[in-house]
């Protein structure tokens, strides 16, 4: 049985990965497995410089889900590519590093310094709604998205993922515009703009006032998106959006994802990526499936 | 220390006061864990998908003991558990009081509200050690009062008066006229910003417990940071996890 895919030529043993931002850079949750058993870790968006992300509260629980707005802290490329980099490397998987910036130059800069880093793949965050610049400017109009991708391209050494927002009227021009731009790949959904309020206090529940929601919520939008992209596009698309299960993996895939990524269920489970790779391989024995690579896009077939 | 994910044993549960539980479980995490650390319990509603962290209130082999509020719809559910009733729980977590600051020096352990419960274990593990429990009630619903005589000298505040001195905790430590060397307090963060400012004016060290809105538990979202004087060991920039780093600091280490 085969459950690995190749993504711009980069073969992952599994189609399971972890989503940015939900898994740091895999350390606090080598406590409970071995990294190695997952097709790839998607680290936490590192930028050129620290950043201190948005004050709290930055969480709150919604029905099936979550609202984040974190705000992109990280510690700069310098202390990732010497402390992250390395601990990732002691572990049978690929390394995908996440990139955020304000600027187009801020891009550039982090892609440049990877350039030479035992790093796989490169996944370009234009889809973050919690930062005021840069991440989301990028990702809501094709044209921008269109000339950071190319922008990026032309300095990236390793292949580029670009990671779309749901936030979007379009999907499907999103997505052929970063193939236009030169995009290896694509990854959705980011997270859903969204807002709680606290009746009882009448205030926000976020500090940002508005957070992305991610968790199960969002599954049937972030299938649908998924969907329409891998129609739009013949980029490998990466899914992702709610899943908590092989099950859910498996309508991503069958929607067109030839890879999957595993997000808030890891804070409802740290071992939930490991038990969603085991879900599909479950279910490939269940219906003897060969090769998983048969079940991309092959929905209503 | 590894944290561990498993499906713990009710073993009982106790209304302690209006709002306020009591819980025992089986769980070999409490053979791990240190005064001052947290557990996060797990919803069986899948609606409900971040963990509750929990302070811990007393250690026994094998079984932990939580005494919690119900602050909404998870924490309700906990309390409808009985003896017998699996619950998922992740930990240990966080760091603990740092207990070896406090031998051989005068210690006070200060609670307030829901931070009641962590001092009284945090006590215990001191058994033996120049101590006294200061806690702070808002009313005569004066829960583990009992259990915290029973560990060591106890002086109260109650918001009405009704039990011990009428203020917070820092009133009652003042009218006992309560010296120290070192300050240990869990509560509520005008009580912690006060104990901050009364422990520098008198030179006493002081560590305290910070609550935030948490996800993963374990560091890795940064959901939960608080600001902090010196540069963070995982951003380098002035954001301690008090998931992970704490939830104890050394008070002039972090704003509150």
């Amino acid at each position: 049985m085969n459950l690995s895919v190749s993504l711009a030529g980069v073969t992952l043993k599994n189609p399971v990965m972890t989503a940015s931002g939900t898994f740091g850079s895999g350390e606090e949750y080598s406590e409970f497995f071995d990294l190695g058993r997952l097709g790839a870790v998607v680290t936490k968006g590192v930028a050129n410089v620290p950043w201190p992300g948005n004050p709290t509260p930055r969480v709150a629980e919604t029905c099936g889900g979550m609202l984040n707005a974190i705000g992109l802290q990280n510690p700069g490329i310098d202390v990732f590519v010497n402390r992250d980099i390395p601990f990732l490397k002691k572990f049978d998987t690929r390394i995908i590093v996440n990139v955020c910036g304000k600027t187009t130059e801020d891009y550039e800069e982090v892609v440049e310094r990877l350039a030479e880093e035992p790093v796989d793949l490169l996944e370009i965050n234009i889809s973050c709604p919690n930062v005021k610049e840069g991440g989301i400017a990028f990702g809501q109009d094709p044209r921008a998205a269109e000339a950071i991708t190319r922008a990026v391209k032309k300095k990236a050494k390793q292949p580029v993922i670009m990671k779309l927002s749901p936030n979007v009227t379009n999907i499907g021009d999103m997505a052929r515009a970063v193939e236009a731009g030169g995009a290896d790949a694509v990854s959705l959904i980011n997270t859903l703009t969204g807002m709680k309020i606290d009746i009882h206090k009448r205030c926000f529940a976020l500090a940002n006032k508005t957070g992305g929601l991610s968790g199960p919520a969002i599954k049937p939008v972030a299938v649908r998106m998924v969907y329409e992209a891998a129609h739009a596009v013949s980029l490998p698309v990466i899914g992702m959006g709610g899943i908590m299960s092989g099950e859910d993996a498996l309508e991503f895939i069958l929607a067109g994802a030839r890879a999957v990524s595993v997000g808030t269920a890891t804070f409802h489970d740290p071992r939930a990526a490991l038990k969603v790779a085991d879900g599909i391989r479950a279910y490939m024995e269940r219906y003897g499936v060969e090769d998983i690579n048969e079940l991309v896009g092959a929905v209503d077939q | 220390m590894a944290k561990r994910k498993e499906r713990a044993r009710v073993l009982s549960q106790e209304s302690l006061a209006p709002g306020i539980y009591s819980m025992w479980i089986e769980t070999g995490i409490a053979d791990e864990a240190v005064p001052g650390q947290f557990v996060s319990l797990y919803s069986k509603d899948g609606a409900r998908l971040l963990p509750r962290p929990i302070s811990i209130c007393q250690l026994e082999k094998g079984r932990l003991r939580l005494v919690y509020r119900v602050a909404g719809a998870g924490t309700e559910e906990f309390s409808a558990y009985g003896a017998g009733d699996g619950i998922e729980v992740l930990g240990p977590l966080g760091n603990g009081f740092p207990l070896e600051e406090a031998r051989g020096k005068r210690a006070l352990l200060i609670g307030g509200g829901i931070g009641v419960p962590p001092m009284l274990e945090t006590g215990k593990a001191l058994s033996g050690e120049d101590f006294a429990f200061v806690m702070g009630w808002r009313d005569g619903n004066l829960f583990l009062k009992k259990d915290f005589e029973a560990a060591g000298a106890l002086f109260a505040a109650t918001e009405d008066g009704s039990f011990g001195v009428k203020g917070n905790v820092l009133d009652a430590v003042r009218e006992n006229g309560l010296a120290a060397d070192v300050i240990f307090a869990c509560g509520p963060a005008p009580m912690l910003r006060a104990i901050k400012a009364y422990a520098k004016e008198k030179g006493i060290r002081a560590w305290i417990s910070m609550e935030e809105r948490m996800a993963c538990g374990v560091g890795a979202c940064l959901a939960c940071v608080c600001g902090s004087k010196d540069v963070d060991s995982h951003s380098h920039v002035h954001n301690k996890r008090v998931c992970k780093d704490g939830p104890v600091f050394a008070a002039e280490e972090v704003e509150i």
